[in-house]
């Protein structure tokens, strides 16, 4: 069977090539079975190395199973499956077919076993996610996919330039661990590269904006697939090429208050969301960068879960932004009435990411802050812990409340669509299933895991700890409540400020070409006068541009010619 | 007959010529120029086949032995370009027939084909011989009927246009006679194989500095090595169609072999690196100008023109491989010597798709032509993605092994223009497809509702080439190993 042995990912991405020209019934039958062929492939292949395929001299591995990218891919293919229920009716075929080839990519580099065809399809993600983004259709959608290009194309140069620099070193194209040191041989550059690459996905500063500048500008139902993909495969592969490097905890941790700060300040109800995943992210990186296998286990089992609260989450905003087509929370609210199931939902989604106990963020993210106050990391405990408490504040209870309860806005749209509604509950039944029931998660975990989440010191604590949050918000109420403001971001820099002085600089830029060319051809002027005083025929002098490019000749003759002399 | 093949490929092409003349239908000189090219292309993949068999053949003219007669010396790295050569026009002489009976005049197509023949001759020739000058002799040929189908343009301008590249193609080719008459003084010989035995003994002389300098200027400005590039934009841009994408593809790959073979196998790697600044004035420039030029792409209207200069910038990468003067480094120049001529191709017969229904390339004209036009704008988009560098495209593959070898001689900044290099190209390459398929019809020429699909002749060939960017960007064992094979036997032959 193994000579048959496939990389799961790329069925998905074929499949979306083959969509477009199916119709109706059998359009619907193959959108929904593609990804579910993907989970029975990725399940089918046993741990180990599949294929091998030579490129450039290399034996590419692209089909190799492990446990963590088995995890990964799992998730994954769940996520395009639900994501698919919820598109399909509403978003655009376009919009689909990119979906899953972002979605098949992101697998197929969680099955990759040497840098070469992660690189690949990391690319292949790069253009998936932003045809994604475009699908909207909007004039701002339009724009924001640009810039998410630009981002995403300078971390793929900078991880190209790693991974040849690395693979240059080292001889060896294979995907592993990848130790940082100071020195400047090429493998250590090529792995600090690598690194930087990895992180630009991830969301890591200084570039962190790109996320929250991008996904809300996606349709309702764009913005659930790229909550998942981009950022999770990042943690994926620092989790296999970095785990325990000290620098991860201060950028996980610096990316956990990052996202609380905006997404508390934000009023766009997506955006919320979105500085959100930053937050989340930013609790894996420091898993990751703690190192250890609980640690490990615990970011993967923290991505697992994440994905699946944080779509949901997206799902119930995007629900009732295609219902009322209004994203502000200022402008949102009593949604309760009409939209029960999707409020309820939501709110489901609201616990899970809050860590509230029987559901899935707290039999996963206290693996992580376990992982921390049993290597000793006292002040990033300490931070984790204190971040829970704003995780609350900001998704748990400020997006259900201003959107489906505080004061009512006098919307009354009807309840979501059938197949959203499907989605929503799917997911909101998983969230809760693996809080109560987390054995069959802790068991497909890369490591063996023997911890048990619900001991009543645990709990206690964290009930206390949300109660508190919780009060702390309704008695903050009057300065949680947004109005139409907008926070200013790093990116802010390199929009306006670095964009200003490149058009500056631009204009500069023609003025002195200009004066240059001025210059320079006053000079031909006067060189083809001198010359034409001595050369009789004054060939030379015929046309301008000729000239100035026989000019260029000499020039350059003569510079060889005295370098070669010296 | 087989003992024949090196010269036969060089003497089909330009018997052909003349008995081209005699055919007064423009449809026959076509189907008649077509054949002449496969043929040309058989014979030079079999001669490719038996270097790769049974190492260097040397075939001599007439009999007479090398130092007074003249040789061909066929070796690996020759017979790689004129696979490239010969292959290249022959997908471009495919597509020609209609789009030559668009652009260019009844009276003058049987003209067309001639120069075509003409010109690949010479530049089969310059390849295939071993004998400094007739090198000259057959860049003579070549650039002459450049010239003349450059000047074949419907657009006035291309008059223009070709008197510049006579001019400044003139100069290149003088200089590089007065180099090689100059080491002919020192050395009293022309075949390259004696002047690679006798040159170093007179390598410390200023005449050899000097002739050096000669050859190297002369064929920098036939390769458009910026800042010598100035001829190029006009002359591909004003041209008809189908000799841009010939140009593109084959002219300046030779150029850039003749420098090769001059700089490795006659003043040998020896002298050409260690003892003269090439490899500083080339990387200055080659980064300069991939930079530079790149920028100046990315201001370009018209469509023509911006790839005009984006191959400018690809000449820059080209250069840049060869300047790290390493095996890996010729091999990387060598690899992307030939991807870069198969994306020009594609992209160039694609544009010539284009012109044939709207009669030019201003983006003003192209405007929402993506919907009009599907499978002629997703080659383009093909071409552009390999231009790039997008994984499973050859420019991905010619980017890697680039960057290796810089990396190899430890040149981080020239990775970093690399990079940056390519970032410009999706900005240029970005402008195309913004047109392409988000303008809407409306904003273009008014008969713009009428456009089709380009005609099957011409989208053919394009197809072709823009498959085989992907074919050689995943399967690369023929570019990586031909390009090792030729780059070291270079390496070994020069010390």
């Amino acid at each position: 069977m193994s000579d048959f042995a496939f990389p799961p990912g790329l069925l998905l991405i074929l499949g979306a090539f083959v969509l477009p020209q199916l119709q109706g019934k059998a359009r619907d039958v193959l959108t929904l079975a593609l990804p579910l062929a993907v989970l029975a492939m990725v399940w089918s292949l046993p741990l180990g190395s599949h294929v091998t395929l030579d490129f450039l001299g290399y034996q590419l591995e692209p089909a190799q199973v492990t446990k963590t990218g088995r995890l990964f891919a799992t998730v994954f293919s769940l996520m395009a499956f639900i994501g698919a229920i919820y598109a399909y009716k509403q978003a655009r075929l376009l919009e689909l077919c990119a979906a899953y080839v972002y979605a098949g990519s992101a697998i197929c580099v969680t099955f990759a076993g040497d840098i070469i065809s992660l690189f690949v399809f990391w690319e292949l993600m790069a253009i998936g996610s932003t045809l994604v983004i475009w699908s909207a259709g909007t004039d701002a959608a339009y724009k924001a996919s640009m810039r998410y290009l630009q981002v995403h194309l300078l971390g793929g140069v900078i991880l190209f330039a790693g991974v040849v620099a690395r693979v240059y070193a080292t001889g060896s194209v294979e995907f592993t661990a990848m130790a940082l040191s100071a020195d400047f041989s090429g493998e250590s550059l090529g792995n600090a590269l690598i690194l930087v690459g990895f992180l630009i996905n991830a969301g890591a500063p200084p570039l962190s904006a790109w996320i929250a500048d991008a996904y809300p500008e996606a349709s309702p139902s764009g913005t659930v697939f790229l909550s998942a993909f981009t950022t999770k495969t990042a943690v994926y592969t620092l989790m296999v090429g970095f785990a325990g490097e000290q620098i991860l905890i201060y950028i996980g941790v610096y990316m956990i208050f990052y996202g609380i700060i905006y997404a508390l300040l934000e009023n766009d109800m997506r955006r919320i969301l979105a500085y959100s995943i930053v937050n989340q992210v930013g609790f894996m990186i420091t898993a990751v960068g703690i190192g250890t296998e609980l640690a490990l286990n615990g970011a993967a089992a923290h991505a697992f879960a994440h994905i699946i609260y944080k779509a949901l989450l997206l799902m119930s905003a995007g629900s009732v932004l295609y219902q009322t087509g209004v994203r502000k929370c200022s402008q949102l609210g009593g949604l309760f009435q009409t939209m029960p199931q999707t409020a309820i939902t939501g709110m489901v989604g609201a616990l899970a990411i809050s860590a509230f106990p029987f559901t899935s963020g707290f039999v996963t993210k206290s693996l992580e802050t376990s992982a921390a106050a049993y290597e000793g990391h006292v002040v990033v405990w300490f931070c984790m812990v204190a971040a829970s408490a704003g995780v609350f504040l900001h998704a748990g209870i400020k997006f259900p409340w201003f959107v489906f309860f505080q004061k009512d806005s006098g919307l009354r749209p009807p309840e979501a669509p059938l197949n959203m509604r499907i989605a929503l509950w799917v997911f909101a039944f998983l969230c809760v299933a693996i809080g109560i029931y987390p054995d069959p998660l802790y068991a497909i975990l890369p490591y063996e895991l023997d911890y048990e989440p619900y001991t009543a010191d645990h709990l206690i604590t964290q009930f206390q700890l949300l109660l508190f949050a919780g009060f702390a918000f309704f008695a903050l109420l009057p300065l949680m409540r947004r109005t139409l403001t907008i926070s200013l971001d790093f990116d802010w820099v390199y929009r306006k400020v670095l964009f200003g002085l490149g058009r500056w600089g631009s204009t500069k830029f023609w003025r002195i070409d200009q004066l240059l060319r001025v210059w320079i051809l006053a000079r031909i002027q006067s060189t083809m006068v001198f010359l034409s005083q001595f050369a009789p025929v004054g060939i030379l002098s015929r046309s301008h541009p000729s000239s100035s490019m026989v000019l260029w000749t000499v020039a350059v003759l003569a510079i060889y010619l005295v370098f070669s002399f010296i | 007959m087989l003992n024949h093949l090196p010269i036969l490929q060089v003497i089909l092409p330009l018997l052909a010529a003349p008995t081209c003349l005699l055919l007064k239908e423009a449809r026959l000189a076509w189907a008649f120029t077509t054949a002449c090219c496969m043929a040309t292309l058989a014979i030079s993949v079999m001669l490719l086949l038996q270097v790769i068999d049974s190492g260097v053949i040397v075939y001599s003219l007439g009999g007479w032995q090398a130092p007074i007669g003249i040789e061909y010396r066929i070796d690996s790295l020759n017979a790689f370009v004129m696979v490239l050569v010969s292959g290249l026009s022959s997908a471009v002489i495919l597509a020609a027939r209609e789009s030559v009976a668009k652009e260019v005049g009844a009276d003058k197509q049987v003209l067309f084909y001639i120069a075509y023949l003409l010109c690949f001759a010479g530049l089969l020739g310059i390849c295939a011989t071993g004998d400094a000058f007739n090198v000259f002799v057959f860049l003579e040929i070549s650039s002459l009927s450049a010239y003349t189908l450059i000047a074949l343009g419907s657009d006035r301008r291309a008059l223009w246009a070709a008197y510049q590249y006579l001019i400044m193609g003139t100069i290149g080719a003088t200089f590089i006679l007065i180099g090689i008459g100059m080491i002919y003084m020192m050395t009293g010989t022309l075949n390259m194989h004696d002047l690679a035995e006798r040159l170093p003994e007179a390598a410390h002389t200023k005449t050899v500095f000097t002739a050096f300098t000669f050859i190297i200027i002369g064929t920098c400005l036939k390769l458009a090595l910026f800042p010598l590039h100035l001829w190029l934009p006009n002359a591909y841009a004003y041209s008809p169609s189908i000799v841009s994408a010939f140009m593109a593809a084959t002219a300046t790959k030779v150029a850039v072999y003749v420098l090769i073979r001059f700089v490795f196998s006659v003043f040998g790697v020896d002298f050409s690196i260690d003892h003269m600044p090439l490899q500083q004035i080339l990387l200055v420039l080659s980064l300069i100008g991939i930079v530079w030029v790149s920028i100046v792409a990315i201001y370009q209207t018209n469509l023509k023109k911006l790839l005009a200069y984006s191959s400018v910038a690809q000449i820059g990468y080209i250069i840049l491989g060869f300047s790290v003067g390493t095996v890996l480094g010729l091999q990387a120049s060598l690899i992307h010597l030939f991807n870069h001529a198969l994306m020009k191709g594609a992209l160039f017969l694609a544009i010539a798709g284009v012109v044939y229904r709207i009669g030019g390339c201003e983006f003003s004209q192209l405007s929402g032509i993506g919907k009009k036009m599907p499978w002629t704008m997703a080659a383009v988009v093909v071409g552009g993605l390999s231009l790039i560098g997008v994984p499973l495209t050859t420019g991905f593959v010619s980017k890697w092994y680039l960057v290796s070898a810089l990396i190899e001689a430890g040149w981080w900044p020239a990775v970093a223009v690399v990079m940056l290099g390519s970032l410009l190209a999706v900005i240029y390459v970005w402008k195309v497809v913004e047109v392409a398929y988000f303008g809407s019809p409306e904003d273009g020429y008014e008969g713009a509702y009428e456009v089709k699909e380009a005609p099957l002749s011409i989208l053919i060939p394009t197809w072709m080439l823009a498959a085989s960017n992907i074919y050689f960007g995943i399967d690369t064992r023929f570019t990586s190993t031909i390009g090792h094979l030729a780059s070291q036997t270079l390496f070994g032959a020069g010390s």
